[in-house]
């Protein structure tokens, strides 16, 4: 063997390591956090480095030392000394150095504390560490993302009630010497604006409530829950003017690019990771090994399961290199086979989708042609007309559970890896759910916007049927997610506390295969995903949507852990928790750019209704923005038309890319330098200048 | 020294506290909070005898006391974990409760990246030679897929299994695995922060 133990090893291959872009971004990440150091000290190449280590810091003399004591590798005796030859040293240190250093650390304990304060008050802290303990890190990941959209959900709650909501209220009900306006809309013909909400008159059974409460009509048509509350123009609130649609729609606005910036600031942690997707592959066996056990099991079963599903991962991923190189030595015949079969699954998927697409066309269609509020208000028609309500609803949910069993049972025809089976039936299903919502949206929009008359196509909507068409999409968008909770709350009490009853109980074969279920977290993130899309688009319909939204997500955090604690077992095939971090962000932001579309198509394309709403008196609702631009200044409007230019866009957009090609360049330029350094690592060891270097 | 002031202490009569001057030099010394550190306390003198509670500063706590812990109960390298982490002159592994603040600060959250891969580069080496041999990763790739025969990996596999990691981290090929290359391989795996925690 070349080298000798212990540390005469350490310096050259050191240095070259030092080099590696990574450990200089190691490096900064730690001066970063670390604060007091200032210098720094290479790591060095052996594991008896305690006396290498004590001695640096005696070994710089008079300077200020490396790293606080905390951070060394050694014993609480090791550090103690330590501790003191610093401060030993700070004696001898003259000018304001002293100071610093003491201010420095009584500004780090002060931090400490309060850090301490805010971490008590982090909702659900004790939960969510319980559940790390029995469960693993992946499902944590689960619920710290639940509790993250119940957050967000409250912001954006806040945010819509503080600039519309509230407002309104105030100058409803005349508080503090407040007023509103509703200017009657000009050149707009009369028959558009007439409005009158069918409210419950007279008396009427107890139940209707009951009914109104779980489809939005009725009372609850008229309360600030939708949109059709806010027929207010401009609002006074003693002196000052309060431009209300604007407010609406810079509100609508504000919460989409919150949403989307909370959720790229939570993400940027993964993606850096995943982004160098080579490298991800590069280490993955590394990555699996060292840090592959989860120290925070305490529960011996739940270690037993993670051993197994440790052996499963590592015999899972070795197969599939072999699979590779089997792949690799297909000959030409089987390509051709396994191509050809490949586009016919696909046609299948495709002819799937469009299955459930259309039938939840024909449903919504149904629905609305049919649901009409009935005169003799007897409870058989009533709950026929609330099935009917609540017949899209429905039938998406029987999409999203049926196409997934059948694209898991399709994809095992396609003969692919294993990894990428998962991704792609995940793909699919993520696409399935979000689109539905989509083609929903848009079968209502064709019955909103289909005119037969001249006095319709004068209004641009069905002025008879949705004299108020944004509270009737607040209201579907309403019912989607009353039913999706509804659903989430009867799956748990209905199938799988029955389940985990029959399987204690029932030992016959049949019942004992099946098993207990295992907490599917793609499926169960897919879930909230799905809710959280249906709060994004509707709460420009129904600005308290996100209340709702938060409540609901509160209850199913008490609804899954309750689930998963009684009634599952742990899942055989984990998910790590990085990636799994990853994923979920990755699908929260395709729902939200998904809500965009509709959201986006609705504000500037559709007419607004004239008869309830801010919106009224403009064309779409978009509109509000060029008429505030038209009473700014001059030079502020020239402005704000150079930035909407052409003249302006296309240099913009040449730069952007001019600056992405610069980045894609560094990084391929780093890439290059880490190989050269490789190699130069692997030569240094029989450099003969080095080896007598190391033996002198 | 701590002795000496939980000595005054128990005189005092509050002989379950830990003085407050011992707290904060801990506080400093490891990256606990001030309610970890007396947690720890309280956990480490319920496992000592009734009698030695008085000392628990100095008293030193028998391996098999140790394993007792639920943290380390189902943990598969319970062992090296006790031998790193001891200070003990005899090689029996005992632990005082300094080297049990030690292990509970390195694996809390707020331990640097840089020290908890240190250690764990220290627990995996089986053989305490500094680097990680083809003997060390298989005895490593063991622990992990559990005890008992069928949950062991087969010879071609562990061959294959060694094979990439040693292509994907040993980056001298000298066919080991030394401190920098494991911290370096370390630094980029994105579950080792994540995962490196004890519950508390």
């Amino acid at each position: 063997e070349v080298f000798l133990p212990e540390e005469t090893r350490s310096a050259a291959p050191v240095d070259f390591l030092q080099e590696l872009p990574s450990y200089q971004s190691a490096l900064r990440r730690r001066a970063a956090a670390g604060g007091t150091q200032e210098r720094r000290t290479a790591p060095r190449g052996s594991a008896g480095l305690r006396a290498a280590e004590a001695r640096g810091p005696e070994q710089e003399g008079g300077e200020l030392p490396a790293r606080p004591a905390r951070e060394l590798p050694v014993s609480m005796a090791e550090k103690r000394r330590l501790r003191d030859c610093q401060q030993a040293d700070i004696k001898y240190l003259s000018g304001w150095k002293p100071w610093k250093r003491t201010s420095s650390k009584s500004l780090k304990k002060v931090l400490n504390e309060v850090k301490e304060l805010f971490s008590y008050l982090e909702l659900w802290r004790h939960d969510i560490h319980s559940i790390e303990g029995e469960f693993g890190t992946g499902i944590q990941s689960y619920f710290s993302f639940l509790r993250f959209l119940v957050l967000l959900n409250f912001i954006i709650f806040i945010l819509m009630f503080s600039v519309v909501t509230l407002p309104s209220i105030i100058s409803k009900y005349g508080i503090f010497n407040s007023s509103f306006a509703k200017i009657p809309p000009k050149n707009i013909e009369p028959h558009c604006t007439v409005y009158k909400p069918s409210g419950n008159k007279g008396l009427v059974y107890f139940y209707t409530y009951l009914k109104d409460l779980f489809s939005g009509t009725g009372f609850l048509k008229e309360t600030s829950l939708f949109y059709g509350y806010y027929t207010i123009d401009t609002a006074w609130l003693s002196i000052l003017r309060y431009n209300l649609p604007l407010a609406y729609l810079l509100a609508t606005f504000a919460y989409l690019g919150l949403s989307l910036l909370w959720i790229i600031k939570r993400s940027v942690e993964g993606f850096k990771q995943n982004l160098v997707h080579d490298e991800d592959q590069f280490q993955s066996y590394c990555n699996k090994v060292f840090a592959g056990w989860d120290f925070c099991i305490t529960d011996p079963n739940a270690a037993q399961l993670k051993h197994r599903s440790l052996q499963y991962e590592l015999q899972t991923d070795l197969e599939e290199e072999r699979l590779k190189q089997k792949i690799a030595d297909r000959t030409m015949k089987e390509k051709l086979r396994i191509y050809s079969l490949r586009i016919l699954i696909n046609i299948i998927v495709f002819a799937v989708l469009s299955g459930c697409f259309y039938s939840i066309y024909r449903a919504t269609v149904f629905s609305q042609e049919n649901s009409n509020v009935s005169i003799r208000h007897d409870i058989r028609t009533d709950s026929v007309n609330l099935l009917l309500q609540y017949l899209p609803s429905m039938v998406i949910t029987l999409a999203n559970f049926i196409a997934p069993q059948i694209f898991s049972f399709l994809i095992r025809f396609e003969d692919y890896s294993p990894a990428f089976e998962i991704r792609l039936t995940l793909m699919r299903c993520v696409f399935v759910r979000l689109a539905n919502i989509g083609v929903l949206l848009f079968s209502l929009w064709s019955q909103i916007s289909y005119c037969a008359t001249d006095e319709c196509k004068a209004c641009g909507y069905n002025y008879e049927l949705y004299p108020c068409w944004e509270s009737a999409v607040g209201q579907e968008m309403y019912k989607l997610m009353i039913f999706d909770f509804i659903i989430i709350l009867a799956v748990t009490l209905f199938v799988d506390f029955p389940r985990k009853f029959l399987v204690t109980h029932c030992s016959c074969k049949p019942v004992q295969w099946c098993g207990l279920q295992e907490f599917g977290i793609p499926d169960n993130v897919l879930e909230i995903v799905y809710g959280q899309t249906i709060c994004w688009i509707g709460t420009f319909f129904s600005p308290l949507l996100p209340a709702i939204a938060t409540i609901k997500y509160f209850i199913i955090f008490y609804i899954k852990k309750i689930s998963l604690i009684h009634t599952c077992k742990p899942a055989a095939r984990p998910i790590r928790a990085s990636s799994s971090n990853f994923f979920f962000l990755l699908v929260l932001l395709i729902g939200l750019i998904l809500a965009f579309i509709p959201l986006g198509i609705s504000i500037t394309h559709i007419p607004s209704s004239k008869a309830c709403g801010p919106f009224r008196s403009f064309n779409t609702s978009w509109a509000v923005v060029p008429d505030t631009i038209l009473g700014f200044p001059t030079g502020l409007q020239q402005v704000l038309h150079g930035i909407a230019s052409e003249a302006f866009a296309v240099p913009f957009f040449m730069v952007t890319c001019l600056i992405m090609f610069y980045f894609i360049a560094l990084a391929g330029a780093h890439k290059r330098v880490v190989e050269q350094l490789r190699e130069q690592l692997v030569m240094v060891r029989f450099d003969p200048l080095v080896c007598t270097l190391k033996f002198s | 020294t701590c002795e000496a002031e939980a000595a005054r202490a128990a005189m005092g009569g509050s002989a379950s506290l830990l003085p407050q001057e011992t707290l904060g030099e801990y506080q400093e010394l490891t990256f606990l909070s001030k309610q970890e550190i007396l947690l720890a306390y309280k956990r480490f003198t319920e496992l000592l005898p009734k009698e030695e509670r008085e000392n628990a500063c100095s008293a030193r706590v028998p391996k098999s006391q140790i394993l007792t812990l639920p943290e380390l109960r189902a943990n598969p390298f319970q062992h090296r974990i006790c031998r790193v982490f001891s200070t003990s002159d005899d090689g029996d592994d005992s632990m005082s409760f300094e080297d049990f603040l030690d292990m509970l600060s390195v694996f809390s959250d707020s331990a640097t990246s840089d020290i908890k891969s240190h250690y764990a580069f220290r627990i995996f080496d089986f053989d305490d030679d500094g680097t990680l041999d083809r003997k060390d990763l298989e005895k490593l790739v063991n622990c992990l897929t559990g005890q008992g025969e069928e949950s062991r990996l087969s010879k071609r596999e562990m061959e294959q299994l060694i094979r990439n990691i040693l292509e994907e981290s040993d980056i001298d090929k000298d066919g080991t695995i030394n401190l920098a290359e494991f911290q370096h391989i370390v630094s980029r795996s994105p579950d080792f922060a994540r995962y490196g925690g004890l519950q508390r």
